[in-house]
């Protein structure tokens, strides 16, 4: 059997998703080998900033604020700025703007995910996790139409069930798994070990 | 040949017809961005495919227009990342006091609300009377937006903005109240010339002391940046000023060596001296 190769992941997260980050990022290994992409709903100011230095203190992986004209590196985590979208271009670099909300958000999920599928096609593994939100469902969608791989958080486990389940009803997506699995998951797709332990979802922040 | 190839086929035969018809160069324009401005248009339309916009944009220029002011469409707020006009009220300003005239460029400057909450800065550190200030943009339907000052939301929102800039007054002292608008106070109005200046094609135009052109280059790919970047670096007089989106970086452009990092935060950087090429590698 062929095993398939995957060139990145991209995450959506809205309402609850820093705990949902914590606890899928902390599964990952620092050896990840694809470079990871997020884009977290935000109220403004520089939570960006603040989130990207506290996920970078609970995983393996480098994680920080994306830069326009940045290129991506595996074991890696960018965040979208508060305020911007985010966007990979074809070139395979990081690209942001100032264009209007998308699904009355900026950043938007489907901008992240409709630019990383034109950039990636059938290589990119997409994840939507807790929210409060329909951001992220469409993106899902045209990713999973070109091939690539659709992972959802089963709407029990998020804290906001929403935005999973306007993905699911959406998409159909390869994979609707509990929080707590999502991690040791992609490090099976990744074909890394995972790490052990690492945030339970019930742990305080 | 898949709806991808095929798509970017079409924006590809778009963007050259508008270069050929109108002037305007959205050909070295970041691609992900500019995509989905031309699918939001597609949708608008009566269009099915985008290159059935293409001969609609080569026979209409209504439609070009339209096209024009999806480009510049932008989140845009006064005093947006507040701690950039503290840092240039509490770093650079000083600095600028020492000119008798100032020129300060606000290239990209769209509906200008910005332009205006830096013109506000200026008057309370006493500099607006010495200061013109050059506000710029490609599209003349913001510009006019921009002159005259005139914007139908209600501004009072951006007061904690003003204040976190380090404003000490109430911003509603700039603007009066006109039915449903409000309308910036004449003396601010005074001090800006709102000019069509497209900056893929038009030449420097005066010497600055301060370059303000943020998020402008994000939409850009990286030859086009570095052009741009020249333009501006060759704009500014000796140790000017220009002022970056806050997201924003030179780390990936050539231009590095020819700034100082002034406010990393802030993204002010600085006209440095310009080393010769061979130098460059030695430090």
């Amino acid at each position: 059997m062929k095993i398939k190769q995957y060139h990145m992941l991209v995450i959506g997260a809205s309402a609850g998703g820093l705990n949902a980050l914590a606890v899928v990022l902390g599964r990952l290994p620092g050896s990840f080998p694809v470079p990871v992409l997020v884009v977290q709903h935000q109220g403004g100011g520089n939570d960006s900033e603040y989130l990207a230095l506290l996920l970078d203190s609970m995983t393996a992986l480098r994680v920080k604020e994306a830069r326009p004209g940045e290129v991506p590196l595996p074991g890696s985590v960018y965040i979208s700025p508060a305020g911007y979208h985010l966007q990979l271009e074809l070139s395979g670099k990081l690209s942001l703007s100032v264009d209007l909300p998308v699904n009355f958000s900026i950043p938007s999920i489907d901008v992240l995910f409709d630019t990383a599928a034109d950039a990636l096609g059938a290589s990119l593994v997409a994840l939507v996790l807790t929210g409060a939100s329909s951001d992220g469902s469409k993106g899902l969608k045209n990713i999973k139409s070109r091939g690539g791989l659709t992972l959802v958080q089963s709407p029990q486990t998020a804290e906001a069930p929403q935005m999973p389940e306007y993905a699911i009803a959406n998409t159909r997506p390869d994979f609707i798994v509990p929080l707590q699995d999502i991690g040791a998951l992609l490090c099976r797709i990744f074909l890394v070990e995972a790490v052990n332990g690492g945030r339970q979802s019930g742990d305080c922040l | 040949m898949d709806t991808q190839s095929r798509e970017a086929f079409e924006i590809k035969w778009l963007l050259e017809a508008i270069y050929a018809c109108y002037g305007y160069d959205f050909r070295d324009y970041a691609g992900a961005s500019l995509k989905r401005r031309i699918l939001n248009r597609l949708e608008l339309s009566d269009c099915r495919h985008i290159s059935d916009m293409v001969s609609k944009m080569l026979y209409d220029s209504d439609f070009f227009e339209l096209f024009l002011q999806d480009m510049s469409i932008t989140v845009t707020e006064m005093f947006r990342d507040p701690y950039v006009f503290l840092q240039l009220r509490e770093r650079v300003i000083p600095r600028l006091k020492t000119y008798s005239r100032i020129n300060i460029w606000h290239a990209g400057c769209a509906t200008g609300e910005e332009v205006y909450s830096l013109a506000i800065l200026l008057h309370e550190e006493g500099l607006l009377e010495k200061t013109r200030i050059y506000a710029t943009d490609f599209n003349n339907h913001s510009l006019e937006i921009a002159r005259k000052g005139i914007y139908s939301q209600d501004l009072a929102k951006y007061q904690d903005n003003y204040l976190l800039g380090g404003g000490k007054k109430a911003l509603s002292e700039y603007y009066q109240y006109n039915y449903d608008a409000v309308i910036m106070k004449a003396f601010l109005r005074k001090r800006i010339t709102f000019a069509y200046h497209n900056l893929t094609r038009d030449q420097v135009f005066a010497e600055m002391h301060l370059i303000m052109c943020r998020n402008v280059l994000i939409y850009f790919n990286q030859a086009l940046q570095n052009k741009v970047l020249n333009l501006l670096i060759n704009s500014l007089v000796h140790k000017g000023f220009l002022v970056l989106g806050d997201k924003e970086t030179l780390e990936f452009t050539s231009m590095t060596h020819q700034f100082d990092d002034f406010e990393p935060r802030a993204k002010i950087y600085r006209k440095t001296a310009a080393l010769p090429k061979a130098n460059q590698d030695e430090d």
